[in-house]
């Protein structure tokens, strides 16, 4: 493990450059270029504002605070694009970049860390335009409270190298798991509040009347860390509000634990690499 | 002793050979078993290389020869570190750069100019270090107009050139080649050999892996020769290169008298099958149309017609023969037997070109017989009628030929050029009309230490005077009568 860090800390040049390659060749051909990073969630707004303004209109709930819904709704799902690309690029990484593990002397586990790190750039070029919509329909929620943003962008990107070491040496040898992740990433979509609020699901969940049904979906959120990762979006730059102090640092320590255990499941595998791509 | 560089110590490299059909049971029993790493291991599988040891020391150059599949390029694999050993360790002391997959990092998509970057940085140099070198890069590459152009737009000569350019300034301290120097045309493969004598004289760690013997005699201190997985033999060039060759001889020999025994077996059946009727419908087509001498093509056309050459020239020419051959003939006389001898009387199918060679034919006439010539034609791989004659335009005039009789033609000098020749063998009347003709099923072939070109190597013998001078003095010995 430690020897692992050390090698990746010499390598950070090698995950820079491999980052900004990755980004260059993305826009590469087209005539927008990286423009085309702030214009993609710009348009994805355009839609959503339509959609749930004139289409139709989502259920509210005592305590959940989700106005303006758009702007509520674009504060989830830029993350979670950041996520479910993570994972599906760091799950074809290592079969993509076959011909750097077989040919070179190269630390496999640079390619899904480069697939994380590229796409969270993706996420950091679209954050302005969500901070500028925010800023300009909501305002009152502005406040210092999203200086804990790093701090859930953290969260979030310990969770995604995690998952994607253990996605990408698993799929080397079970290329099932591309097709199995692409299902489990839509039904973790709606277990993760990104369409509604965590505090609704709760506020149903602790109702007098309430049935075991929502009691059951409020304990399924609870034990996915994304939901605490996605509260922390929803309160830093949504609400404008203290991030949960319990929550998201347990998650972080989850987060970290499983990439210790990941990045020890890879390293297992590792040697089986160059044969199987 | 000086410590080495790279030591390889009783390595083993296993690679699993059955295909992943059962995998998905293995997942479910390796999720419930709870050994995943158990269920990975391989289960059927192939020894690459098979207890490899080898100590390469500071500044040496080892030539790495063998067969194909022998395990030479697992051996780099595993030395350059892509491919871990399954048992047995592999130290290496210093920066490595390895020329296999030359340009195996590039992206497409993205300029020459930052490949050569994220290459660099990949191969182990800083970005200092490669905006040090990166005019040497291009230079060497001799890519200046194309370095802005995306990749995939470089054509594969391109390609190579900056795969290997880079390669070659990451300025290791072990430098692997494997049969790389096959990139680019001429011009550059001699700019690449310029670079790694360039290497060498610096001192530099060399591996290189090549079928270029001549190469890796030129190039390399000592040689290693692996077989199946071992190193077979390991010393100094000449001796371990001729070893190796000797060792291909034979295996070629094994191979070739291998293709004697079926090709004669299949001629032989359609002779005995058709035996009673060629000695009525036969003989008289075989004189029209062979009546030039029974060397030349309506001969061929002769053996199809009287059915004798049928089947078995079918048979024999799908294997390899590059064109047709067979056997026909009144069978009035038999050429029971062909036996290619070397100096020492010993049979072989494979001669070194200057050598001495004796063809041996048995024959059996079922008659006596007094209008008879026995011919003998050499014919390459294209077809080509290298040299041919026979006793009567030799000027033998003949009396009688009865029961068993040995002909034998010595050729003091083979002075044939490397390839694989076929022989056509006929006994026949003095105009032509055939007793038995063989035509392409003895094979043998020659090899030579030099590369010339041609058909037949000319006996020569080089000599200077004045201003010219050389460094070393080759030159293939051959006058022709090789003492």
């Amino acid at each position: 493990m430690k020897h692992g860090l050390s090698n990746l800390f010499r390598h950070r040049v090698l995950i820079q450059s491999l980052v900004a390659r990755e980004l260059k060749a993305r826009y590469r051909g087209s005539v927008g270029g990286y423009l085309w990073s702030f214009l993609n969630p710009l348009l994805l707004l355009l839609v959503y504002t339509i959609v749930f303004t004139t289409v139709f209109t989502p259920p509210r709930a005592e305590g959940a605070d989700v106005d303006p819904y758009t702007v509520f709704l674009f504060c989830g799902l830029l993350p979670w694009t950041w996520f479910s690309a993570s994972l599906t690029d760091a799950t074809n990484s290592l079969i993509a970049g076959g011909n750097l593990i077989k040919k070179l002397i190269f630390p496999a586990e640079i390619l899904p860390i480069v697939s994380v790190l590229a796409n969270g750039v993706h996420y950091l070029l679209g954050l302005p335009v969500y901070l500028i919509a925010w800023f300009i329909f909501k305002p009152a929620g502005f406040s210092v409270h999203v200086l804990w943003l790093p701090m859930v962008i953290f969260t979030q990107m310990i969770l995604s190298l995690g998952l994607g070491l253990i996605l990408a040496a698993l799929t080397v040898h079970f290329r099932d798991i591309r097709d199995i992740l692409a299902n489990t990433l839509t039904l973790w979509f709606f277990l993760t509040p990104i369409i509604y609020s965590r505090a609704f699901i709760q506020g149903l969940a602790d109702a007098e009347d309430a049935t075991w049904v929502p009691k059951v979906v409020a304990r399924v959120l609870d034990l996915n860390p994304m939901t605490h990762i996605m509260d922390g979006y929803h309160l830093s730059i949504f609400e404008g509000s203290l991030v949960n102090w319990k929550r998201l640092p347990v998650t972080l320590g989850a987060a970290f634990l499983l990439l210790i255990v990941a990045y020890w499941f890879f390293d297992r595998l590792r040697d089986s690499f160059p044969e199987e791509v | 002793m000086v410590a080495p560089v790279v030591r390889v110590d009783n390595v083993v490299k296993q690679y699993r050979k059955a295909a992943h059909a059962h995998r998905f049971l293995t997942l479910k029993s390796a999720i419930v078993g709870g050994n995943l790493f158990k269920a990975l291991a391989p289960s059927e599988v192939f020894t690459a290389l098979d207890g490899v040891s080898l100590d390469i020391a500071p500044g040496e150059t080892l030539g790495v020869i063998g067969s194909n599949g022998a395990g030479k390029s697992t051996l780099l694999k595993i030395i350059a570190g892509t491919t871990k050993p399954t048992t047995g360790e592999v130290t290496v002391d210093g920066k490595i750069s390895a020329l296999i997959e030359l340009g195996a990092g590039f992206h497409p998509e993205i300029t020459g100019r930052e490949n050569v970057f994220i290459n660099g940085i990949m191969l182990g140099l800083t970005r200092r270090e490669v905006a040090d070198r990166f005019d040497s890069i291009v230079s060497f590459a001799e890519l200046e107009d194309f370095i802005d152009a995306p990749v995939k737009n470089y054509s594969s000569g391109m390609y190579m050139r900056l795969g290997f350019s880079i390669a070659i300034h990451i300025d290791p301290d072990v430098l692997l080649i494997d049969e790389v120097l096959a990139v680019g045309d001429e011009a550059f493969v001699h700019k690449c050999l310029d670079k790694i004598a360039e290497f060498k004289r610096r001192g530099k760690t060399i591996l290189l892996v090549s079928h270029g013997l001549e190469s890796v005699r030129r190039l390399c201190d000592r040689v290693i020769w692996i077989k199946d997985g071992s190193i077979e033999a390991s010393g100094d060039p000449p001796r371990v290169i001729d070893a190796y060759l000797e060792w291909v001889a034979l295996k070629e020999e094994g191979e070739l008298a291998a293709g004697y025994e079926r090709r004669s077996a299949a001629a032989e059946i359609g002779t005995a099958a058709d035996a009673p009727g060629a000695s009525g419908r036969g003989p008289g087509a075989g004189q029209s149309e062979a009546a030039d001498g029974g060397e030349s093509a309506p001969a061929a056309g002769a053996g199809a017609l009287d059915g004798a050459g049928e089947p078995p020239g079918g048979d024999a020419a799908s294997e390899d023969a590059p064109y047709e051959s067979g056997r026909w003939g009144s069978q009035q006389v038999l050429i029971e037997e062909v036996r290619l001898l070397d100096a020492e009387g010993a049979q072989h199918y494979v001669f070194t070109c200057g050598d001495p060679m004796t063809i041996e034919l048995t024959l059996e006439a079922k008659e006596e017989i007094n209008d008879f010539a026995v011919g003998i034609g050499v014919f390459n791989a294209d077809g080509v009628c290298c040299y041919g004659t026979n006793t009567d335009i030799e000027r033998f005039e003949a009396a009688k030929l009865h029961g068993t009789a040995t002909v034998r033609m010595e050729i003091p000098a083979l002075n044939l050029i490397e390839g694989t020749y076929y022989l056509d063998l006929a006994v026949h009347r003095i105009d032509g009309y055939p007793y038995d003709y063989q035509r392409g099923l003895t094979r043998f072939r020659t090899t030579s230490p030099i590369a010339d070109t041609g058909i037949a190597r000319l006996p020569h013998r080089w000599s200077f005077a004045g201003g010219i001078e050389w460094k070393k003095t080759g030159g293939t010995g051959t006058d022709g009568s090789k003492t």
